[in-house]
């Protein structure tokens, strides 16, 4: 299959070299292989292959309860847990016409924000690791990473797999003091995004690797179902915590980054933005947090059987539009489950972003796409 | 934006000979799709994609669906001559609905902000005719996520540049998230079976015995 992806019409004074790249390079962040067509160091042919991470989540879910599905989505995008869930809830809601309580629609944004800058925060981490600055800017990302995982495993139980949002609300509510050490961890966190763009941001080295690279018009990425900071890095407004204002977005003040020219460094810098724009919308939601029950008391959580019919619910996930469609016969389990992954979907375009770059260019624009591959395989 | 009745009524004036039907949807989500004939389903994508009024230029979601024949039982009055008297008597009906496989759209528009609009394309069977038209000509999203749905669930998309398997090695032989897929018989060894694994175990050393 390798050998077929080059073309006897070639020219024959060309040397294409074939590299398939991975499943296990480190800068496929994850089992991710790519097959490429070289012409000396320039790229002519990309093919991603994808698949081995593939336990066709899809058909556990339809084999299981609705509220079984619920851990199985943390490890989709096994970084964003929080946020996972609350694509799924939020659809089962949907299927079901459940409203949720006040208190639960802040907590859902306070953890969901929590989750955009420990996702961000890594992400360029690694996209700098992939440019070759190995270790330190990745490190002080995770020291960052650690104090929201902390929150999350005092809130949740768990660090990564939170399994917190229920169908109507929260599994539990704030422990006591939790709040503060939120409102503490966001005062201090411009202190890094500072510290980390002082270095970083105007560094020579990260625009000669950045600028130009991966040029991605705004027509093509519509067009080719890019969501989220990656469209946004291509001039598009469109974020879907504006757009639909699920949840409680309507109530918080903040703005949508745009890029200019939709290169690496625009997708770099508008994830850095918003890192500024969610800590903005965390000290409005930790400021006006209402008390009251954390999950509606009439909720149905076991034996769910909503009425058939289907429905398609989507939120703004920190890799871009996280979607999931379900369609109910009645019965206990979904009839069909359906996860839109944005990190698949970004990748439609990797090729048309690679050609003509180098392959060292490849693995950085591999790297500002943001991918998770439980969530690619699935 | 449109309702689906107003929008049903305008494909049919601008693209003629579509055939559709609004699926209603009777959930709270309220989301009510469209259902196009194959035939012109390319047509009408096109027209939801380039239409002033709307402007679909993102497609969100595009998925499989399996719905596999449908036996339903009904009981029906029927008269009948009973040794010379008649009298009305219950029979039983066994009425098959033919199953089929769809795929489903889900479209909005970036630039309106508007959506989403709900379309399905619905394959003549479940065993022979399985192909479709492709959309990924109309939207470039489609490309991986047709792919999958070709993996997946078996429909042949037509007009795809590049359908081949996607999640699953090129080898493969079923469509795994079909609602007659059969996991393959991989049991190991274990010296205390119990459960499900002591039934996979029963069918693994006596599969010709079925219960």
């Amino acid at each position: 299959m390798i050998a077929a992806l080059v073309e006897p019409a070639m020219p024959a004074d060309h040397d294409l070299l074939e590299v398939s790249m991975g499943p296990h390079h480190p800068s496929t962040h994850g089992v991710f292989r790519m097959n490429v067509v070289l012409d000396g160091e320039t790229v002519v042919k990309l093919k991603p292959v994808f698949g081995y991470l593939h336990r066709n989540h899809e058909k556990i879910a339809e084999k299981n309860s609705y509220l079984g599905a619920i851990p199985y989505t943390d490890r989709l995008d096994y970084l964003c847990s929080m946020t996972n869930n609350w694509a799924y809830v939020l659809t089962v809601e949907k299927l079901t016409g459940q409203s949720v309580p006040d208190r639960a629609e802040y907590i859902r944004v306070v953890v969901s924000e929590l989750t955009r800058l420990l996702n961000h925060a890594c992400l360029a981490g690694f996209l700098l690791q992939d440019m070759g600055a190995l270790g330190t800017p990745l490190m002080y990302a995770f020291r960052e990473r650690e104090k929201i995982l902390d929150l999350f495993e005092d809130l949740t139980g768990s660090r990564m797999m939170c399994n917190y949002l229920r169908f109507g609300g929260c599994r539990c509510d704030l422990p006591p003091g939790w709040v503060v050490r939120a409102r503490q961890l966001v005062a201090d966190f411009p202190e890094f995004l500072d510290e980390f763009e002082a270095l970083l941001s105007g560094n020579e080295i990260l625009r000669a690797r950045t600028e130009n690279v991966g040029v991605l018009s705004a027509t093509l990425a519509v067009s080719a179902g890019v969501t989220g900071p990656m469209l946004r890095a291509s001039g598009v407004n469109y974020d879907l915590r504006k757009v639909d204002g699920y949840g409680v977005y309507g109530r918080f003040a903040f703005q949508v980054p745009l890029g200019g020219r939709g290169d690496v460094f625009d997708r770099y810098m508008v994830r850095i933005l918003e890192m500024r724009q969610s800590l903005k919308i965390l000290e409005q939601a930790l400021a006006t947090i209402p008390q009251g029950p954390v999950i509606d008391p009439k909720a149905k959580l076991r034996n769910l059987r909503p009425k058939p019919g289907e429905a398609y619910g989507r939120i703004e996930g920190p890799k871009g539009e996280l979607g999931f469609y379900l369609v109910s016969d009645g019965g206990p389990r979904p009839f069909r489950f359906r996860v839109r992954p944005p990190s698949l979907v970004n990748l439609t375009i990797l090729e048309d972003m690679c050609l003509g770059h180098t392959i060292a260019d490849a693995v950085v624009i591999l790297g500002s796409v943001d991918i998770v591959l439980g969530e690619v395989d699935r | 934006m449109l309702t689906t009745e107003q929008l049903k009524a305008r494909i049919e004036t601008v693209v003629p000979g579509a055939r559709l039907e609004i699926i209603a949807n009777a959930s709270p989500a309220g989301q009510p799709s469209i259902l196009v004939d194959s035939a012109h389903g390319r047509a009408v994508a096109e027209f939801l994609r380039d239409d002033p009024q709307l402007r679909l230029d993102y497609a969100s979601n595009a998925t499989g669906l399996d719905w596999p024949d449908k036996i339903t039982r009904e009981k029906i009055k029927v008269k009948k001559l009973v040794a010379g008297v008649e009298q009305e008597i219950e029979e039983t009906v066994e009425k098959k609905t033919p199953g089929f496989l769809e795929a489903v759209y889900h479209l909005y528009s970036v630039s309106r902000r508007e959506g989403p609009v709900i379309v399905r394309l619905r394959t003549g069977n479940r065993s022979d005719q399985t192909s479709l038209p492709s959309l990924t000509p109309v939207w470039r999203s489609c490309e991986f996520q047709e792919r999958e749905i070709f993996d997946l669930f078996g429909i042949v998309f037509d007009g795809h540049p590049d359908l081949r398997r996607i999640l699953m090695w090129d080898g493969f032989v079923d469509f795994p998230m079909r609602k007659d897929y059969v996991e393959p018989d991989d049991y190991e060894y274990e010296p205390t079976p119990h459960d499900e694994v002591l039934e996979r175990a029963r069918r693994h050393y006596q599969p010709e015995v079925t219960p």
